[in-house]
C-alpha cells in the first residue's frame, strides 16, 4: 500500500448499466475516500457485482463514469487496472496448477520478482502445507484462501472484494478482516459486497445500500471500525478449510 | 520497458497453457484421436482404390487437422472459463495482445504435435510417397498449421464469452479459414505429385501472405473482442 493521496479513491457519477432491455444499475453516484472502508449491501440481483465488474475493469457503464484515484475505468483500464485487487466471487484458478503455480503465473503477469513473497503469501493464508499440491483437489474454503493469497501479491490501494467470506471458516474470515483492515490503515480503500453485515463488523466505516440500481442509503457501519493494532494471523487451513 | 514486459506476459500464458495441458493429458489424447479417427473414416468412405486415397490423402489430412483443432482451441479458453480465471486475466494490467499471442504460442505447440501424428497416419493411411521436394511440404505444414492456430485462437476468444461456443467456433471460424485451407490443400497435393505444373510456389506464397494479414488483423482486433 502506499500513502493517502488528495484525490478520491472511488468517485462515480450517474453510473448506469443495461444488459440488453433491463437497467441492472440506474444512475449511481457516490465517493470513497482514501483510507475508507465501504460495505455495498443489497438483494441479489440489486446491482453490486456489476457495479463492481465495472470497478474492476470487467464491464463497461452504459451511461455515467466512474474513476479510480482519478482514471476513468472505461478509458483508462491499464492505469486502473495498476491499482485495483479485485476478489471475485469465483475463484478464478487454473485447477491443474499447484497452489504455488498459480501465484508464480500470477507475479509473472504482475511483473513480480520471480518467486517473490510467493510462499510468504501462501504461508499467511494458511496454505504453508499445500504449496505444491494441484489446486483440482482443493476445497471451496481452500481455493478462496488461494484466491486471497494472489490478492495480497498485488499490493493495490483499491481493494474490490465480491463476498468475500463466502466459503471461509472463522479463521478465514478473520484473516480476510485483517487484509481488509490493513488496506484502510495504509490508506487504501476496500469496496466489500456483503449479503450481511456480521462477518464483518468492526472492519467497516459506512455502509451503502443499492436498491433495484440506485443508491438507496449510506450510512455510517453500526459497529464502527476497529482502528486499534491488529491481531496476528492465526488462520490455518487444512481439509476443513470451508465447507 | 513495456514491451519487456509484454513479453514477460507472454511467457507466463504459454507455460501456464502448456503446463495445464501437460498435466491433463485428456484434452491432447482426445484431439489426436479425433483427428486420427476423422482420416480413417475418410479412408472408409473413399474405399481401397490407391490412387484414390493419394489424391485424396491432402485434403483428408487438412480436413481432419481443421475438425480436430477445432476441439484444441475451444480447449483453450475453456480452461479460462470454467472457474472465472478469464476474469482475473483480464484484471491484469498489460496489453491484450499479449494474451492473445501467448494462447497462440501455446496452441502452435498443442496443434503442431496434433498436425504432426495427423500427417504421420495420413502417410501410412492413404498410401503416400514423401516427395522429393519433402523440406517444402513440411514448410506447408508449417505455413497452414500457423494459418489454422491464428485464426483458430482468434475466433475460440470470440466464441468463448457466449453458451453455444462450441457450435460458434465453427461457424465462425470454417468460412474464414477457406483461403488457407484452399492453399495449404492446393500446395500439399501439388507437392505430393512431384509438384510437375510448378504451382506449389504460388500457393506458398499465397498461404504466407494470408498468415501475415491474419496475424496483423488479429494482434489488432483482440483487444476488441476479449474486452466486454
Amino acid at each position: 500500500m502506499v500513502t493517502v493521496q488528495s484525490e478520491l479513491a472511488i468517485e462515480t457519477k450517474g453510473v448506469a448499466r443495461r444488459f440488453g432491455a433491463r437497467w441492472v444499475l440506474r444512475g449511481i453516484s457516490f465517493e470513497l475516500q482514501p483510507g475508507e472502508i465501504v460495505g455495498l449491501l443489497g438483494s441479489n440481483g440489486s446491482g453490486k457485482t456489476t457495479l463492481l465488474r465495472i470497478f474492476g475493469t470487467l464491464l463497461k457503464p452504459t451511461a455515467g463514469s466512474a474513476r479510480i484515484y482519478g482514471h476513468d475505468v472505461a478509458t483508462e483500464t491499464d492505469a486502473v487496472r495498476s491499482e485495483l485487487g479485485f476478489l471475485a466471487h469465483t475463484p478464478g484458478l487454473y485447477e491443474d496448477l499447484t497452489a504455488r503455480e498459480n501465484l508464480k503465473f500470477s507475479a509473472m503477469m504482475l511483473g513480480l520478482p520471480a518467486e517473490n513473497n510467493l510462499d510468504a503469501a501462501l504461508e499467511r493464508v494458511g496454505l504453508g502445507h499445500v504449496i505444491n499440491e494441484r489446486v483440482r483437489g482443493f476445497s471451496a474454503g481452500m481455493q478462496r484462501r488461494l484466491s486471497v493469497a494472489r490478492l495480497l501479491l498485488r499490493h493495490a490501494r483499491v481493494l474490490l472484494l465480491d463476498e468475500p467470506y463466502a466459503n471461509l471458516d472463522t479463521a478465514g474470515i478473520t484473516l480476510m478482516n485483517e487484509i481488509i483492515t490493513e488496506a484502510g490503515h495504509a490508506g487504501g480503500a476496500a469496496m466489500v459486497v456483503l449479503h450481511e453485515l456480521a462477518p464483518a463488523a468492526g472492519v467497516l466505516d459506512r455502509t451503502i445500500t443499492i436498491v433495484n440500481g440506485k443508491v438507496a442509503e449510506s450510512k455510517p457501519a453500526p459497529v464502527p471500525r476497529v482502528r486499534g493494532p491488529l491481531r496476528a494471523a492465526t488462520a490455518t487451513a487444512g481439509a476443513g478449510g470451508g465447507p | 520497458m513495456a514491451f519487456r514486459d509484454d513479453v514477460r506476459r507472454i511467457r507466463a500464458i504459454a507455460w501456464k497453457d502448456l503446463t495445464t495441458e501437460r498435466r491433463s493429458k485428456a484434452g491432447f489424447n482426445s484431439v489426436v484421436a479425433l483427428g486420427v479417427t476423422i482420416l480413417v473414416l475418410f479412408g472408409f468412405a473413399l474405399g481401397p482404390d490407391a490412387q484414390a486415397l493419394r489424391d485424396a490423402a491432402a485434403g483428408a489430412i487438412w480436413l481432419s487437422a481443421l475438425f480436430a483443432g477445432v476441439l484444441a482451441f475451444n480447449r483453450s479458453y475453456q480452461v479460462e472459463i470454467e472457474s472465472g480465471a478469464l476474469d482475473q486475466l483480464l484484471q491484469y494490467p498489460g496489453s491484450r495482445w499479449a494474451i492473445y499471442v501467448g494462447k497462440l504460442i501455446a496452441n502452435a505447440l498443442f496443434v503442431g504435435l496434433m498436425l504432426l501424428i495427423v500427417v504421420a497416419v495420413g502417410i501410412a493411411l492413404f498410401q503416400v510417397k514423401i516427395p522429393t521436394a519433402w523440406p517444402s511440404l513440411i514448410g506447408v505444414f508449417a505455413l497452414g498449421a500457423v494459418g489454422l492456430v491464428v485464426l483458430g485462437t482468434f475466433y475460440a476468444a470470440m466464441a468463448s464469452r457466449s453458451r453455444a461456443r462450441e457450435v460458434l467456433l465453427p461457424l465462425l471460424l470454417f468460412p474464414m479459414l477457406v483461403p488457407v485451407l484452399l492453399a495449404a490443400i492446393s500446395a500439399t497435393k501439388a507437392l505430393l505429385v512431384g509438384d510437375i505444373m510448378h504451382e506449389s510456389g504460388a500457393w506458398i506464397k499465397l498461404l504466407a501472405a494470408y498468415d501475415l494479414i491474419f496475424l496483423v488483423a488479429t494482434l489488432w482486433a483482440f483487444e476488441y473482442v476479449i474486452e466486454v
